[in-house]
C-alpha cells in the first residue's frame, strides 16, 4: 500500500471527524437555555411580539431545527460565517482570526523552545544515564511538569517585573498600539519574554521526560549494539541510529500538544493579560456568548484534528513501518 | 599468515560484572583458546554459561560495569590493551558479528542497503560510488536481489534478514566472523540455508569463524574445533572429532547424550538434572560438581585445572587425574 493511499484515508477520516464535531456543536447549542433574539437585542429592551417574530423569521428560527436550521448552519459555517458575537457585536470568524495570530505567536515560540531544549535535555540525560546531569535534568523536569501553570506564571511575573523591569502584561505598550508591526518589534519581544518563558518551562519537562525514557529504551535495542559492533562512535550511534527511532513517541506528543495549544494558553494569557484566544474563550464563557463559544469550540476541535493528521503525516516520514500496517 | 599461526589467541580471559550492592557476577574465568584462519571454532554450552559473553568481551562490547582481564591477541595485537578509538578500527573491519535475532539487529527505520553501505564508508574502504557497487555485490552473494536492498528490514522475512546481516558482516571483508547463534530464531529449512551460506562464504573468502551455538548438530557439521563452556570456564577443548568420539568431561558426555542420535532414533534423550550455577554464587570447587554423576570428594572444594588428555585435547576434571594415577 502506497503512502498516498494511507494519507488519503487519514484525510477522509479527519473530514468525517470534523463533520461529527459540527453536528455535536450544533446540537449542543440548541439544547442550551436562552433565547437568541433576546440575547441579540439585549435583555432589558422592550419590543413588541411582532418585531420579535419578524426577527425570528429573519434568523430562520421559525423553521424546524432539522433539517432546515441544520442545513442553513452547515451552509453558513462552510462559507466561513460563524455568526455574530452577542457581547462584541462583531462577526465571530473575524474575532477568532484576529486573536489567533497573537496566540500562535506565543504558543509557537514556547513550543519551539520547549521542544528544542526538552528533547536535547532528554537526549543527554538518557544517554548519560545515572550521572549527575541525568539526576539534575530529571529533578528539574519533574518539578517543571508538576508545577501549576498559573502559579509559575504569577511567580515569574512578580520576579521578572520587579527585578528585571519587564512589562507585567499585554502584547504592546499602550503608546505602540496601532503602529506598523516592524517598528514595534523590540517592544513586542520584551512583552513576550515572561509568558514564553512560563510556557517553555511547563512543556519542557514533559518533552524531556518522554525523550529520556525513549532514548534509554532505544539504546538498549539490538541494532544499537550492531552499530557499536560496526565501529561507530557514540555520537554516530546516537545521531544516525538512536535519534530517529527515539523521536517517534515525541512526535505524537508534540502533535497532540499543538492541537491543544489553542486552548492551552488560557491560564497564561489570563495571568499575563495577553490578548489571545485563551483570554477570548474565558470572556465568552463568563458572558455566555453562545455564538462566540460555538466558534471557539469548532476552532479547537478542528485544530486538534488537524494536529493529529500532522502527526500521522510525520510518522510516515519518520517510520517506514507505518505505511505498511 | 600461515595456517599454523592462530589468527586469534584468547588467553586467560576473565570477565566479571559489578552489580549493585557490591555483588560481582563472574561470567568468565580463565578462558583460553585459539582460532586459526579458514577454520571454525564452536563455543557450546547451556544458556548462561558465557558463550556470548566471550564474544562480547573480545570485541569489548559489554556495558561499562563489565571488567575484562587477560589477553586477546588478534594478529599479534592485544585488543584488550587498545584505546577505545583504536578498538573501533578493529570492529567490523577485522572482526564482524552476526546476532541471533537479525529481527532486531537491523535498524528498523533505515534501508537495508544503507545499513550495509554505512559500514563500508565508516572504515573508508571505498569511495561512495564503488561502495554502492560493493553493496549490490554483497546482496547478490547472499542471494538477495540487489533492488530489494532499497527496502526496510520489516519488509524482509526472517531468513532474508539473517542473510542481509551476513552480507553486512562481510561488507568490510573481515578476517574473523563471530556468529552468535545465527540460526536459533529461524525455522529448520531456513536454518539449513543460512548454514550452507556460511559454509560457502567461508570456503570462498577464507574466513575464520567463531560460532556460538547450543545445537551440537550444527557444531558437528560446521566446526573444526570445539570449546565446551560451563559456568564461565572451559570444561573441554579439542578438535570436533576428539570431542564427539571421546568426550572426557562428564558435562560434555551428558551434553552429547542429550542430543538426538540418528542411529538410535528411539533411544530416549538424556537430560542433566539441575541448572547451571548462579554467577553471583559459584561453587568453590568444580562448577559442575553439584550436577555431576561422577563427583569425588575433592571436587567440592578444589577447582580442577585443564589437563591435556590427547593431542590438542584438553579437559578440566579431577577424574582424569585419578585415572592417570591409577594407571601409574
Amino acid at each position: 500500500m502506497g503512502s498516498g493511499n494511507y494519507l488519503l484515508r487519514k484525510f477522509a477520516f479527519a473530514l468525517l471527524t470534523i463533520f461529527v464535531v459540527v453536528i455535536i456543536n450544533f446540537v449542543l447549542f440548541r439544547i442550551l437555555p436562552g433565547d437568541p433574539v433576546r440575547a441579540v437585542i439585549g435583555r432589558n429592551v422592550k419590543i413588541s411580539a411582532e418585531v420579535q417574530q419578524s426577527l425570528r423569521e429573519q434568523f430562520g428560527l421559525d423553521k424546524p431545527v432539522f433539517p432546515d436550521q441544520f442545513l442553513m448552519t452547515i451552509r453558513q459555517w462552510a462559507s466561513g460565517n460563524l455568526g455574530v458575537s452577542w457581547s462584541l457585536r462583531r462577526p465571530v470568524a473575524e474575532i477568532l482570526i484576529s486573536k489567533l495570530w497573537n496566540t500562535l505567536l506565543l504558543i509557537g515560540l514556547g513550543q519551539i523552545l520547549s521542544i528544542f531544549f526538552g528533547v536535547l535535555l532528554g537526549l543527554l540525560a538518557g544517554w548519560k544515564r545515572k550521572t549527575a546531569l541525568d539526576a539534575g535534568a530529571l529533578t528539574f523536569s519533574l518539578i517543571a511538569w508538576a508545577t501549576p501553570t498559573f502559579w509559575l506564571g504569577i511567580i515569574l511575573l512578580a520576579a521578572g517585573s520587579t527585578w528585571l523591569g519587564l512589562p507585567t502584561g499585554g502584547i504592546l505598550s499602550p503608546q505602540n498600539v496601532g503602529k506598523p508591526l516592524h517598528t514595534v518589534l523590540p517592544d513586542l519581544a520584551v512583552h513576550l519574554i515572561l509568558p514564553t518563558l512560563t510556557l517553555t518551562i511547563l512543556y519542557l519537562g514533559e518533552y524531556m521526560l518522554i525523550m529520556r525514557s525513549s532514548i534509554v529504551e532505544t539504546l538498549g535495542e539490538d541494532y544499537i549494539l550492531t552499530a557499536k559492533a560496526k565501529g561507530l562512535n557514540q555520537w554516530q550511534i546516537l545521531w544516525r541510529h538512536a535519534l530517529k527511532n527515539a523521536m517517534l513517541p515525541i512526535v505524537t506528543i508534540i502533535a497532540l500538544n499543538l492541537g491543544f495549544t489553542v486552548s492551552g494558553a488560557i491560564y497564561i494569557e489570563t495571568v499575563f493579560s495577553y490578548d489571545g484566544l485563551g483570554k477570548l474563550f474565558q470572556t465568552a464563557l463568563t458572558k455566555q456568548d453562545y455564538p462566540l463559544l460555538q466558534g471557539a469550540f469548532l476552532l479547537l476541535a478542528v485544530s486538534v484534528i488537524l494536529a493529529n493528521m500532522l502527526a500521522d503525516i510525520l510518522y510516515t516520514i519518520l517510520d517506514p513501518r507505518v505505511k505498511a500496517s | 599468515m600461515s595456517e599454523s599461526t592462530p589468527l586469534l589467541s584468547v588467553r586467560h580471559l576473565s570477565t566479571f560484572f559489578e552489580l549493585s550492592g557490591n555483588v560481582k557476577a563472574y561470567a568468565l574465568e580463565d578462558v583460553s583458546f585459539d582460532v586459526y584462519p579458514y577454520q571454525t571454532l564452536g563455543l557450546v554450552g547451556e544458556s548462561g554459561c558465557g558463550k556470548s559473553t566471550t564474544l562480547m568481551s573480545i570485541l569489548r562490547l559489554l556495558p561499562p560495569n563489565a571488567h575484562i582481564s587477560g589477553q586477546v591477541l588478534f594478529k599479534g595485537v592485544d585488543l584488550l590493551a587498545l584505546s577505545e578509538e583504536e578498538m573501533r578500527a578493529y570492529r567490523w573491519k577485522e572482526i564482524a558479528l552476526i546476532f541471533q535475532s537479525a529481527m532486531n539487529a537491523l535498524n528498523p527505520v533505515m534501508r537495508v542497503d544503507e545499513q550495509i553501505l554505512e559500514a563500508i564508508l565508516l572504515h573508508r574502504l571505498l569511495p561512495r560510488e564503488q561502495a554502492w557497487q560493493r553493496v549490490q555485490e554483497l546482496l547478490d552473494l547472499v542471494g538477495i536481489a540487489p533492488q530489494r536492498g532499497r527496502q526496510y528490514p520489516f519488509q524482509f522475512s526472517g531468513g532474508m534478514r539473517q542473510r542481509a546481516m551476513i552480507a553486512m558482516a562481510l561488507a568490510c571483508s573481515p578476517s574473523l566472523l563471530f556468529a552468535d547463534e545465527p540460526t536459533t530464531a529461524l525455522d529448520v529449512m531456513i536454518q539449513a540455508q543460512v548454514l550452507e551460506l556460511l559454509k560457502n562464504i567461508q570456503k570462498r573468502l577464507g574466513l575464520a569463524i567463531v560460532l556460538v551455538t547450543h545445537d551440537l548438530g550444527v557444531v558437528a557439521e560446521l566446526c573444526d574445533q570445539v570449546v565446551v563452556l560451563y559456568g564461565g570456564k572451559v570444561a573441554e577443548y579439542g578438535s570436533v572429532d576428539a570431542i564427539y568420539n571421546s568426550p572426557q568431561h562428564p558435562y560434555t558426555q551428558k551434553l552429547l547424550e542429550a542430543f538426538p542420535d540418528l542411529h538410535r532414533p528411539t533411544a530416549s534423550l538424556a537430560s542433566i538434572p539441575g541448572t547451571p550455577p548462579r554467577l553471583t554464587d559459584l561453587p568453590s570447587g568444580c562448577r559442575f560438581e553439584p550436577r555431576c554423576f561422577a563427583r569425588l570428594e575433592r571436587c567440592r572444594h578444589e577447582p580442577p585445572a585443564l589437563r591435556e588428555v590427547g593431542e590438542k585435547h584438553y579437559a578440566a576434571c579431577h577424574l582424569l587425574e585419578e585415572k592417570e594415577n591409577l594407571l601409574e
